[in-house]
């Protein structure tokens, strides 16, 4: 295990970061910290944002001025969170954080129009398409982090089967609630959105809406399962989803 | 209930106030004002909050109809705008007559600027913010402002405000459309004209990296802000900048005025509407005391970035923050004074 290295990023945000690569282990330890981190309740924090391999901190420097008089805020703030997060890095439940919360179901429609490059990661894979989805819906992933866009997921657990690279032509519009692949990793996007990740299915999910609380359907840290569902399937979810969002509140 | 009508949008007026703040870990950035400090003074000025929701104007401003007498505000960039015959001038408070138009033409110099209503624009905040993140789409009104939309102005007692009192004695009994203090705050410390003073920036976590010519690039040369610059970022044009050795990196945090370093070679600089995450190399980090002046940087401009470490960037913060906040007691006082 790393040592936690934190450095400025900026004058109001310290960057704690515990690896390098995309890792499914440190990012558990990632999660674990800022739900900590969170819970401590510093003074002065603005934001705590985890990322893979790393949590951004977003301070205000006025509130960590004057802590120690011959040091800077960053210095000060860096010093409390090493103090504040050594012995939780160092304990054994970090393993097992999360591991037993339900995962979230995503219904998935694979394929045809809603999933354009079905056939390209098949054959990508040497696998007919029945077989992709297959292993799709079989494994059992982990929000990483989210980004890209509000409500975006990088989806850590994907087979290495389905790997693949992500379009060399990105196209300038992926519908809101795709399901694809990008390299390592699958994700879904939220709303209509320029992307190059492998197309294979679509959600009838609402991922985001800002309107809603919490606004984002999934949260970093969080164990997802995908669900194979037909057309006719995905219109009446789609349906009974905009006929609960058009109700009187 | 008051409001402003917009008449024509000028080239791009969104709603800002201080931006967002808390959502970063589901992909939300701060977005708010580009230029914090003139948001924080147009609202001194008519007696708001600092984080007051304001007109963001950007290089060519729009022409608006207030539907009550509204108390103004415009600071920034310097912003030629009229009202009938009348001048409109920058940083002081203006009182508008009931169905005045206000006519915001181009700006001399610099980039954005800011026209504040007393009250401040009265909208719903979404997540924690009245501000228009124009790239993600958020927001109360979540895109640029167009002709036949209207905004609302939460109410005030305006004629509590002794200054202001005074100004509707004047416009009753001189017959005038547009009446302001002959005092206004002097801009020089807030917006500076000069374009060769260099931006100050901390080397960031991958400055390292650069060979060795591009890091005294980085530090030397002149770079043009890019015309597709926008809200969320700034292409930097020059010499490309060259990493001594590949690098692949994952997603990390970044933040308001982060360099980052694409494979094209041209840094780009993150602004407002940053994303709370990126995947490139972070050279360089804008100093918080120096983003609004970056912001006021127009397409095509030159820029310089000055090294300092970041224990120096915090000291200047603190200083500035003590200046405008003395600045913001004195006007708060001298709206209380006649004028």
């Amino acid at each position: 295990m790393n040592a936690i290295d934190i450095h400025p990023l900026g004058d109001r945000t310290l960057l704690i970061r515990l690896g390098d690569d995309i890792d499914a282990a440190t990012n558990v330890r990632v999660h674990a910290l800022a739900d900590h981190l969170r819970a401590a309740r510093l003074a002065g924090i603005v934001d705590i944002v985890p990322a893979y391999a790393s949590i951004a901190v977003h301070y205000d420097p006025l509130v960590w001025f004057g802590a120690a008089s011959d040091r800077s805020p960053g210095d000060c703030l860096a010093q409390r969170l090493r103090a504040l997060l050594a012995p939780i890095d160092a304990g054994a439940h970090v393993d097992t954080v999360g591991t037993n919360d339900a995962p979230v179901d995503i219904p998935v429609c694979y394929g045809g129009d809603v999933g354009p490059d079905l056939a390209d990661v098949a054959r990508h894979a040497g696998l007919d398409a029945h077989d992709v989805v297959a292993r799709h819906i079989a494994g059992d992933y982990r929000v990483a982090m989210l980004g890209f866009a509000p409500g975006f997921p990088y989806l850590l657990g994907l087979a290495p089967s389905l790997h693949m690279p992500r379009r060399a032509n990105p196209r300038t519009r992926v519908p809101a609630g795709s399901v694809a692949i990008g390299g390592a990793q699958t994700g879904i996007y939220p709303r209509e959105l320029p992307g190059g990740w492998q197309i294979i299915g679509r959600t009838p999910l609402c991922l985001f809406d800002a309107a809603r609380e919490p606004p984002s359907l999934l949260a970093a840290g969080q164990r997802v399962r995908f669900r194979a569902i037909d057309a006719e399937e995905f219109r009446a979810c789609a349906e009974r989803i905009a006929d609960a969002a058009n109700a009187p509140s | 209930m008051t409001g402003l009508r917009i008449l024509s949008p000028g080239l791009l007026a969104s709603v800002q106030d201080a931006g967002r703040n808390g959502f970063g870990a589901i992909g939300i950035g701060n977005a708010g004002a580009m230029d914090s400090v003139a948001l924080r003074l147009a609202n001194a000025l008519v007696g708001n909050a600092r984080d007051a929701a304001v007109l963001e104007l950007t290089l060519r401003g729009p022409r608006l109809c207030c539907e009550d007498d509204t108390l103004i505000a415009i600071a920034g960039a310097p912003i030629e705008a009229h009202c009938g015959d009348d001048v409109v001038p920058n940083w002081r408070p203006v009182l508008l007559r009931a169905g005045s138009e206000l006519r915001l033409g181009g700006m001399r110099q610099g980039a954005r600027a800011y026209l504040a209503v007393a009250g401040g624009l009265d909208l719903p905040r979404s997540l924690g913010s009245r501000s228009a993140d124009l790239n993600a789409g958020l927001g109360p009104i979540p895109r640029a402002l167009i002709a036949g939309d209207r905004v609302p102005i939460a109410a005030t007692e305006l004629r509590q405000i002794p200054c202001v009192a005074q100004f509707f004695a004047a416009m009753r009994d001189d017959h005038r459309n547009v009446v302001a203090p002959r005092w206004s705050l002097d801009p020089s410390p807030w917006f500076d004209a000069n374009r060769a003073r260099p931006i100050r920036a901390i080397p960031g976590a991958h400055f390292d990296l650069l060979d060795a010519a591009s890091q005294r690039t980085l530090f030397g040369a002149e770079f043009r802000i890019g015309v597709d610059s926008n809200r969320v970022g700034c292409r930097l044009e020059g010499a490309p900048l060259r990493l001594a050795a590949p690098c692949e990196l994952v997603s990390e945090g970044v933040a308001p005025g982060t360099l980052q370093l694409p494979p094209s070679g041209m840094p780009i600089a993150l602004t407002a509407e940053a994303p709370p995450t990126g995947g490139y190399p972070r050279i360089a980090h804008i100093l918080s005391v120096d983003q609004p002046r970056f912001a006021q940087l127009r397409p095509g401009d030159g820029v310089r970035f000055a090294q300092t470490d970041s224990a120096d960037a915090q000291m200047r913060y603190l200083e500035r923050e003590r200046a405008l906040t003395r600045l913001e007691t004195w006007i708060h006082a001298r709206l209380q004074r006649p004028w």
